[in-house]
């Protein structure tokens, strides 16, 4: 069976937004989004249970993303794809959904995973888009997948407890961090990532045209940054063992108990 | 203007947040404010829309739509859209409608906007409030054309009744053909045994912090101490350690005490929409850069396994004081 993921690459830490082109600022270290480790873990594990299988990384960012993406590589993954383009810089979900369907439909793979969310953008809809782009089967939020005689069944949590849904593949999935714990990557993992294939191509050569990609290709925009809503103070306290006894004051001055 | 909210319903009833966000447009006036839902033998949901603001109420009833699976839905709305010049969809956001309003984006080619906490028209034009990065900014967001979908943050509204009536209007249901390949085996809904927490005056609540199921029983003795309920992250539940009645997040139950102790929740977003109604929040946990400090009244860097046990133990003195 051949799996792909798609991966996202985040910021990894300071996260904030340029006030001039209201995105988010990406000029910082680039770190894989841990929710899209989830799905390479998941990848992982169907692929031991299948001889023959293939996890190949997806993923549409800018051309320093590739050493971030490595680290799907040293947990295990075969290979990988790095849509790349500086026309892609700024697209949102119609624009990078309809690259990363293009990339997929190269690549013909049975199962399309993805994480649970974007840890920057707090998305949780990538998976949608691509099944519909791609006209296949969706399970969402799985806790809980399996594949038996080119069938899936997925545990998926909701609103009112777990639903189990089945589909034909080839199917997309998206997958909740609470399925799995991702694996370290190893020191021989590391070493062996870099010698891993890691194919960068330009929207261009998927026939992804300019006005599609980017801002052109984007739906929506960001008008303003403003400030939130005030919320109350926090009263912070480190625990010198007398926690307990703080916590009881506090709750007595707030006549909470 | 032409705005439809996706109604969407559990058994015999239509979801309170999805009431909320057709409240809150219906209230903005001017514009006529339809509402969808999609199901199987629901006709008699209709008149429930009507009496929380919708004018008209398009129901789309067929067998494929039984189960709560999107696909279909994205064919019903793609439809109903195009044939009635719809141009503003809004959802509020669960698992379903946010694959639902993932899929519309990609047949339509429709700018989607999610985790909004509002939606205003200023000079008729639709903007987004979007709160971002740990809601540490608020973003004033919108759409290049239409038609525009937004999916708003769980719990934002409240159902507002307005005992008005509604125009139903049955749409006719086409499907793709891999709309229906993803099928329902079987649906597992907890009900929940004892006290509701979404009752419950004091809620004491767990999360991975604890380190292990056979933990939960620190919080059940400090939840008993005050006399309040556990509740517990979606973290746990899926791992095991509790069960899924007793979940507070996106995923979950809706919970607004006068006392809410967090212990070993780190507070993402997710979680934070489930609880950020509680009067006092009171966190406890080990990692000083935890999100759940930026929100809550009083925040507590510690070890739970050792605070816990001893505001337990403080908690019944006073009590048999």
């Amino acid at each position: 069976m051949k799996i792909a993921v798609c991966a996202k690459i985040v910021p990894e830490q300071a996260r904030r937004l340029d006030p001039e082109t209201k995105r988010l600022d990406r000029s910082g270290e680039l770190a894989l989004n841990p929710f899209d480790a989830n799905a390479i873990e998941e990848a992982l594990r169907l692929q031991a249970g299948e001889a023959g299988s293939e996890v190949v990384l997806v993923s549409f960012g800018p051309a320093r993303a590739l050493e971030a993406l490595r680290k799907g590589l040293a947990m295990g993954a075969d290979r990988l794809l790095l849509l790349t383009d500086e026309a892609g810089a700024g697209s949102d979900l119609v624009a990078t959904s309809y690259a990363l369907a293009r990339a997929l439909e190269r690549e013909q793979p049975e199962l399309v995973l993805c994480g649970q969310q974007a840890s920057d953008s707090d998305g949780a809809v990538m998976w949608a888009a691509l099944a519909e782009r791609l006209r296949r089967p969706l399970i969402s939020q799985v806790a809980e997948l399996t594949v038996s005689d080119g069938k899936l069944r997925g545990k998926r949590q909701t609103e009112f407890g777990y639903d189990l849904i089945e589909a034909p593949l080839p199917a997309v999935v998206g997958v909740s961090d609470a399925i799995n714990e991702p694996r370290y990557p190893s020191l021989k993992g590391i070493i062996g990532a870099k010698k891993k294939p890691q194919e960068t191509v330009s929207l261009g050569e998927f026939g992804v045209e300019p006005d599609r990609a980017g801002e052109a290709g984007s739906r929506t925009e960001v008008y303003a940054l403003g400030e939130p809503p005030p919320r109350g103070e926090t009263e912070r306290i480190e625990d010198d063992g007398s926690a307990a006894e703080k916590i009881i004051e506090f709750l007595l001055a707030r006549k909470a108990i | 203007m032409s705005t439809l909210v996706f109604l969407e319903h559990h058994g015999e009833e239509l979801q309170a947040d999805s009431l909320g966000v057709l409240g809150r447009l219906a209230q903005q006036g001017g514009d006529e404010v339809s509402a969808l839902i999609a199901g199987s033998g629901i006709e008699g949901l209709a008149k429930q829309a009507g009496a929380f603001g919708a004018k008209r109420v398009y129901l789309a009833d067929h067998p494929a739509l039984e189960a709560p699976l999107p696909q279909p839905r994205v064919d019903v709305l793609a439809a109903l859209v195009e044939e009635q010049g719809i141009d503003t969809v809004v959802f509020a956001a669960t698992v379903l409608t946010a694959d639902v309003a993932a899929g519309l984006s990609a047949r339509l080619e429709a700018g989607l906007n999610w985790d909004l906490v509002d939606l205003v028209f200023e000079q008729g034009r639709p903007i987004g409030k979007r709160p971002a990065l740990d809601d540490s900014v608020l973003l004033d967001v919108g759409w290049k054309g239409e038609p525009r979908l937004a999916l708003i943050r769980t719990g934002t509204f409240e159902p507002l009744e307005s005992g008005g009536e509604a125009r139903v209007e049955p749409v006719a249901v086409g499907l793709e053909d891999f709309s229906t390949l993803a099928t329902m085996v079987e649906q597992a809904h907890e009900e929940s045994e004892g006290p509701s927490i979404e009752d419950a005056e004091v809620i004491v609540a767990g999360g991975r912090g604890l380190g292990g199921p056979e933990n939960f029983a620190l919080i059940e003795e400090l939840a008993k101490a005050l006399g309040g309920a556990v509740a517990a992250t979606r973290a746990v539940v899926d791992a095991g350690w509790y069960p899924y009645a007793a979940q507070v997040g996106q995923t979950g139950k809706t919970v607004s005490p006068r006392l809410y102790i967090a212990c070993g929740i780190s507070g993402a977003i997710q979680h934070k929409v489930g609880m950020q109604g509680s009067t006092v929040i009171v966190a406890i946990n080990k990692d000083p850069h935890a999100p759940i400090f930026e929100y809550a009244d009083l925040g507590v860097v510690g070890d739970l396994h050792e605070i816990v046990p001893k505001l337990t133990e403080l908690v019944r003195q006073r009590r048999a004081a």
